[in-house]
């Protein structure tokens, strides 16, 4: 089913220098005590220098399983990388010896997760675990490093950080803890940051400060940003680019502002119709049918043709491969012009 | 026997009151000799009334007291102090077969789909659990047909009645939880948070399925959430909730349209909006700082530590939740204004 070999990919040519970072028709799969789950199919995508990728999907998508193969901590067993690139500043990183990935990991892409609370230990001062990398990558003294560690609470506005440096996590609130992990990301001083699901466990009054935190630091210190999430609403305020996935692919690749105007795939339009708007009251939602597929049996063809409206026998038989529409989107969907041009308002 | 009381059913009127409640927890300290050191005031004072068929909306950050609310209304936590009238009778005071009574007609639906279905009954066990505490409700012999009944209503498939819950996704889960909310034909359902830990795709389903037997059942929904565009898209009337006390109540269009409280417009300003043309035209009110322990809230107004409109009369007088000059509807705030920029 996913034989479908190694296509270049046609969304975007790429530059005499390439791309900071590329993921090339990845493969991932779960080997399971009850089968094979294939949980990335192909996933391509790249991001380059100072701009913010969102990447959409909703549980079981695949969106995590990427970043974490990107970052090299999946967990094997049960996770294989089974085919693909991660191509980053044009080394294939899937072929590099451990240690070298070591060097990259946090000192060129770190990452940020959901639950700062698990991700934090409880039993040391956020200042000593934001200073670890300092001290045992960078090598400062210990001085230095907690010097630095300041800076770093002060770069995430934490309030007092020179008083709150030898707190525990479990002193901070929510917010608090989500920028303890975002000065521990930036310590190293990193060219690519991964979020995962950053704001998802906060309020929306705190949300709304995180996002505007990591828009800034983005800005000021030239990152790229890969944001992962399953809300619409959050990707819609500081995305420059949207990757849709579903069932381990990226079904609709586009600029964000082309995507919310005219989605090209049809599980693109069923999931902005589904979500309840603050500024629009609606009437019944329109919802998508169906649940997510199973990922040890994914659908043949498309693997959304048992949920999609459009559907005919093409989408039962053919795996859809990606359509260039215009301005470098592209949709896999064998219908994308007709679902991009059936617009009902 | 009468297990319907049909006459004088009339939509609109109120069904349920809840006035003055409070619940305040104890901050202990010692081992063997435990001395109350504090309070948590989760519920300080509530009041509000529930009326026939419509759904009231409760919105609020996390510690701010509305799933407290929706524990104290099921009695599953003693109240402070307050009240709380169902169908005129005091719930709070209910005892033994009144208070059974009294309980079939207001029902929960959890937040966690995962956890709030035992993993070891069928779900036909589970949707006709109700049936053991309250024989009445349905005779033995047509438990099971009408357990299949509810699995029909709510759009799960009838057969699968002998499954168990980790047989069904997060959706259906909550499917089976809104049956079982369903098994004692209750007049108000309490909904902590039914949605949040659903897919987008899968959650308009639950909202429409949630909205449909509103229509066919003309129930009365409680329906807590942190999302305000769920809760506006469901609710006809909404309460903001901050620190334990409602600090905003009105219609869904007096909330979204023409909040007075400083808080209800910082929470809608913050909503992130999926429309990316939206980003240059709203303005979103940055609040500063957290949500302050709910074991010291400020003196009078919950809010004043983290609003920009704060005086000192903020600090010394707490606002009352009455309707405001500008415009009708309660909103406890001193300065309470309809914000002018969209």
């Amino acid at each position: 089913m996913t034989q479908n070999a190694v296509r270049p990919t046609p969304a975007s040519p790429t530059p005499p220098g390439g791309h900071l970072l590329e993921v090339r028709d990845l493969h991932v799969e779960f080997r399971t005590r009850e089968g094979v789950a294939r949980v990335i199919n192909g996933v391509t995508y790249h991001l380059d220098a100072g701009e913010t990728l969102a990447v959409l999907g909703e549980s079981g998508s695949g969106k995590s399983v990427t970043a974490q193969a990107i970052m090299g901590i999946l967990d094997s067993p049960p996770a294989y990388v089974r085919a693909g690139q991660i191509l980053y500043q044009g080394r294939d990183l899937l072929t590099r010896p451990e240690e070298e990935r070591r060097q990259i990991r946090g000192a060129e892409i770190a990452m940020i997760f959901q639950d700062a609370l698990s991700a934090l230990n409880p039993v040391f001062p956020v200042g000593w675990q934001i200073g670890e990398s300092l001290r045992e990558r960078a090598g400062m003294s210990r001085a230095d490093a907690r010097r630095r560690t300041v800076e770093l609470m002060d770069l995430v506005r934490i309030p007092a950080a020179a008083k709150r440096i030898g707190d525990y996590p479990h002193q901070f609130s929510g917010g608090m803890r989500q920028r303890v992990m975002i000065a521990m990301a930036l310590a190293l001083d990193p060219k690519v940051l991964i979020a995962d699901e950053p704001t998802t466990a906060l309020d929306v009054t705190v949300q709304a400060q995180i996002m505007d935190l990591l828009a800034d630091l983005r800005r000021d210190l030239g990152m790229a940003l890969v944001l992962i999430t399953h809300d619409l609403g959050v990707v819609a305020g500081v995305a420059d680019r949207i990757a849709v996935m579903y069932a381990g692919r990226i079904v609709e690749h586009a600029d964000v502002h082309a995507l919310y105007r005219a989605p090209a795939h049809p599980y693109t339009k069923g999931l902005l119709e589904s979500i309840p708007r603050l500024d629009v009251r609606g009437q019944a939602l329109s919802s998508i049918r169906g649940l997510p597929p199973n990922l040890m049996a994914i659908p043949s063809g498309c693997p959304f043709h048992p949920r999609c409206p459009y559907v005919q026998q093409v989408c039962v038989d053919e795996v859809p491969h990606d359509l260039v529409l215009g301005d470098g989107r592209t949709s896999a969907c064998h219908f994308a012009q007709e679902v991009h041009d059936d617009r009902d308002d | 026997m009468t297990a319907t009381t049909e006459p004088a059913k009339v939509r609109g009127e109120t069904i349920l009151a809840v006035d003055q409640l409070v619940k305040h927890f104890p901050i202990s300290q010692g081992v063997l000799f435990k001395k109350t050191i504090g309070q948590v005031k989760a519920v300080d004072g509530v009041s509000f009334e529930l009326r026939r068929g419509e759904t009231l909306g409760v919105v609020g950050e996390s510690g701010c007291g509305k799933s407290t609310l929706a524990r104290l209304l099921m009695r599953l936590e003693t109240p402070t102090s307050g009240r709380v009238t169902l169908e005129g009778r005091d719930l709070l005071r209910a005892t033994g077969a009144d208070l059974r009574r009294l309980r079939r007609n207001m029902q929960m639906v959890m937040q966690d789909p995962y956890t709030s279905l035992n993993p070891r009954m069928t779900v036909g066990d589970i949707i006709g659990e109700p049936f053991e505490i309250h024989p009445e409700a349905a005779p033995k012999r047509s438990r099971r047909q009408r357990v299949q009944e509810l699995l029909d209503v709510v759009g799960l498939n009838p057969e699968h009645v002998n499954r168990y819950p980790h047989q069904f996704s997060g959706g259906q889960r909550q499917r089976i939880g809104i049956a079982r909310a369903l098994a004692l034909r209750p007049e108000i359902i309490v909904c902590d948070e039914p949605v949040s830990a659903l897919d987008v795709s899968i959650q308009a389903q639950v909202i429409n399925l949630l909205r449909e037997l509103q229509d066919e059942l003309g129930l009365s929904y409680i329906f807590i959430a942190h999302d305000l565009s769920v809760v506006r898209h469901i609710s006809d009337r909404v309460a903001v909730m901050y620190l334990g006390r409602i600090v905003e109540i009105g219609t869904e269009e007096q909330i979204y349209q023409r909040a007075t409280h400083p808080y209800t417009q910082a929470l809608l300003s913050a909503v992130p909006v999926p429309d990316p043309e939206a980003r240059d035209r709203r303005t979103i009110i940055r609040l500063t700082g957290d949500v302050p322990s709910p074991a010291e809230p400020p003196s009078g107004c919950h809010f004043r530590t983290r609003c920009w409109k704060a005086e000192e009369v903020c600090a010394t007088q707490d606002p009352q939740a009455v309707p405001r000059a500008a415009d009708p509807h309660p909103s406890a705030c001193h300065f309470a204004e309809v914000r002018t920029e969209a």
